[in-house]
């Protein structure tokens, strides 16, 4: 008898020899395993596809920005502009600086705490490496939608105590002018800070930083 | 005289001839008797037993505008948003082709729901029908998928927004969560490159697997049978040749019953498609007249009304837990409550099948929990205010606690004994 004929019921496990079935349990579990193995192998190129291409990689290259003609309490943009994600650019007034200096019970994590959110240079009140200018991802960081500017101090509607900062209209997530988020908002995280540097007094490149240029 | 008698009989035989001869070759008469001429349903099938039939039919009439779509849509991020314009004003019909997909959909999932809702009723996954049941319910998370990748194809400023956020969902999952993003979309944002993936899966992929559990729902079905809407079963009673005293052929009665709902349902079907496509926002949305642009939220984002619902239930989620944020808990709480029907089978612990068996502890928590579903349903189109959240959290509880606490209240209450034979009723 062969033992190809198991599946047909004619030769059951139960009917071989000790030795017999244990040979067929290990030629058994020795075939899954490599067509398993061979499985996984054939799944990568599939999954691997899936990956940004390098067209979508070379898309996402730095970006230069002129800054010179951003007044106090203005923004720049949203500009598409690093890897096709809206960023926001920001100069402050003095007085906004130094309301985000002030201790502020409001904010979820006001001392920057979570390491992926900016660049070391961008852990400190404003987020930023000059003081004045703020740069940030306009995404929000709940679900991805782009929060609005509100930069005047004045009551609005989604706050009658607000200070100035970003509102996403989505699901209600306020942060700061330094991108810092309000407690008791869905968003869970500060606005990223991508890297970036000035090349000179006005010009600033996003995308790239001294570590990763 | 003679000859047309002979003639008359020829017709006939020259049939029979052709049947035998396929018979002998491929199981026809075999497979029609199974799943048409013999197959019983019982006779008090009422309203909500139309369903199934009735997903058939749209199912088939997404599939074949789908593809006339298909001919003229190009998925492409310049050309899409341009090609949807084109097949609505330049292509002969194209604009019924589009508004009978687009509706469609709405219609596709409105019968789910209803078809649904009757397996609740009438605890139609009740044993011996658990993977009826779990074909099901798989069949509803592919059709949720086909329309979220649909959904995208227009590239409208809804299309766009919509697909950045719920892509962000997975985003909320610890460790893995950024990474995932980006293979998901293939980009660093949703670009045209998860246009052209998300066309692919939704007229190649989707569909095969759609079409593939609804074959395996029905055999399913065809080998378990129909519930009765009073939990009677058919089978215990047989005439002597085997047939069941209160059931009824598929073929020709319970098809002809069925064309008769088709023709009721396609007079509603058409009067939306011709006279309220966009159904005043909610089949088609406002925001997604416009391009998509990647700089520009807009003002309200809100998905399609079908998945409003679980929308406000993730929203509902505010609270972060053991140190991870309350974004992934909302993703937890919406998976949740789309996966959470799949367990019914193992919930219900009644002696009876039918809400007509049972007590009012069953048709209460039943009624709270079609309530909460619609109020969830409209929170979920609302903008999110303290109060709507507030809301969305107690219908949410109300949604899970009609599960969750099932194996206690169907065991406690009293139950009346389902009828012997069908009622009428």
């Amino acid at each position: 008898m062969s033992t190809e004929s198991a599946v047909g019921g004619e030769t059951p496990s139960a009917a071989l020899s000790p030795a017999n079935r244990q040979r067929r349990y290990f030629l058994i579990a020795a075939t899954a395993t490599v067509g398993g193995v061979g499985a996984v192998g054939a799944a990568i190129p599939f999954v691997q596809s899936w990956m940004p291409s390098a067209k979508a990689r070379a898309a996402g290259a730095p970006v230069t920005l002129d800054i010179g003609k951003l007044r106090p309490g203005e923004m720049l943009g949203p500009i598409p502009a690093w890897r096709g994600k809206p960023v926001f650019v920001v100069r402050r007034s003095d007085e906004a600086l130094e309301r985000l200096q002030q201790a502020n019970p409001n904010l979820a994590d006001p001392e920057s705490g979570n390491p992926e959110m900016q660049p070391d240079y961008a852990r400190n009140p404003w987020r930023s490496r000059r003081p004045e200018i703020g740069i940030y991802l306009g995404l929000c960081t709940h679900l991805g939608c782009s929060p609005k500017f509100y930069g005047m101090v004045q009551p609005e509607s989604f706050d009658a105590n607000w200070q100035g900062g970003f509102f996403c209209p989505c699901h209600g997530s306020r942060f700061d002018l330094a991108g810092r988020v309000v407690k008791a908002v869905p968003a869970p995280d500060n606005l990223e800070v991508p890297p970036y540097r000035f090349a000179s007094e006005n010009t600033v490149v996003i995308g790239e930083d001294e570590e990763t240029a | 005289m003679e000859q047309t008698q002979q003639a008359k009989r020829a017709i006939p035989r020259l049939w029979g001839g052709l049947v035998d001869w396929v018979d002998d070759r491929f199981p026809a008469t075999e497979t029609w008797n199974y799943h048409l001429a013999k197959y019983y349903a019982p006779k008090n099938h009422n309203f909500w037993y139309l369903m199934g039939w009735l997903a058939m039919v749209i199912l088939v009439n997404q599939l074949l505008t789908g593809i006339w779509l298909t001919m003229s849509y190009v998925p492409s991020g310049d050309g899409a948003f341009a090609s949807v314009e084109y097949i609505m004003r330049d292509v002969e019909f194209g604009w019924l082709l589009r508004y009978l997909h687009s509706t469609g959909a709405s219609a596709f999932f409105l019968i789910v729901y209803l078809h649904m809702f009757r397996g609740l009723m009438y605890g139609s996954y009740r044993k011996p029908r658990e993977l009826l049941w779990l074909i099901g319910m798989a069949i509803y998370l592919v059709l949720m998928a086909e329309g979220f990748f649909g959904y995208l194809l227009p590239w409208g400023n809804m299309s766009y927004w919509a697909a950045q956020v719920i892509v962000s969902l997975f985003g909320a999952i610890p460790y893995i969560g950024p990474d995932l993003m980006e293979w998901i979309r293939g980009d660093f944002l949703v670009s045209e490159i998860t246009l052209n993936r998300f066309f692919a899966l939704h007229v190649v992929a989707l569909p095969l697997a759609l079409v593939g559990l609804v074959f395996i729902h029905i055999v399913a079905l065809h080998h378990v049978g129909s519930t009765a809407p009073d939990g009677a079963d058919i089978k215990k009673h047989k005439d002597a040749t085997g047939k069941p005293l209160d059931g009824i052929p598929f073929w020709p009665y319970t098809v002809t019953h069925d064309v008769h709902a088709t023709v009721v349902f396609l007079f509603i079907f058409c009067a939306a498609v011709f006279y309220a496509p966009e159904m005043g926002g909610y089949f088609l949305e406002k925001p997604n007249f416009e391009m998509a642009n990647p700089l520009k939220t807009p003002e309200h984002i809100v998905p399609v009304w079908y998945y409003t619902p679980f929308y406000a239930m993730l929203r509902a989620a505010t609270y972060p837990l053991f140190g991870v944020p309350a974004k992934f808990w909302g993703l937890v709480v919406m998976f949740g409550a789309i996966a959470i029907p799949a367990l019914l089978p193992w919930l219900d612990r009644s002696p009876v099948a039918s809400i007509r068996s049972k007590a009012l502890a069953s048709k209460w928590m039943l009624g709270l929990f079609v309530v909460s579903f619609l109020i969830l349903g409209y929170l979920g189109i609302t903008p999110p205010s303290p109060v709507a959240t507030a809301a969305a959290q107690i219908c949410t509880v109300l949604y899970f606690a009609y599960f969750v606490l099932m194996p206690w209240y169907t065991r406690v209450e009293k139950t009346k004994p389902p009828p012997d034979r069908v009622t009428m009723r």
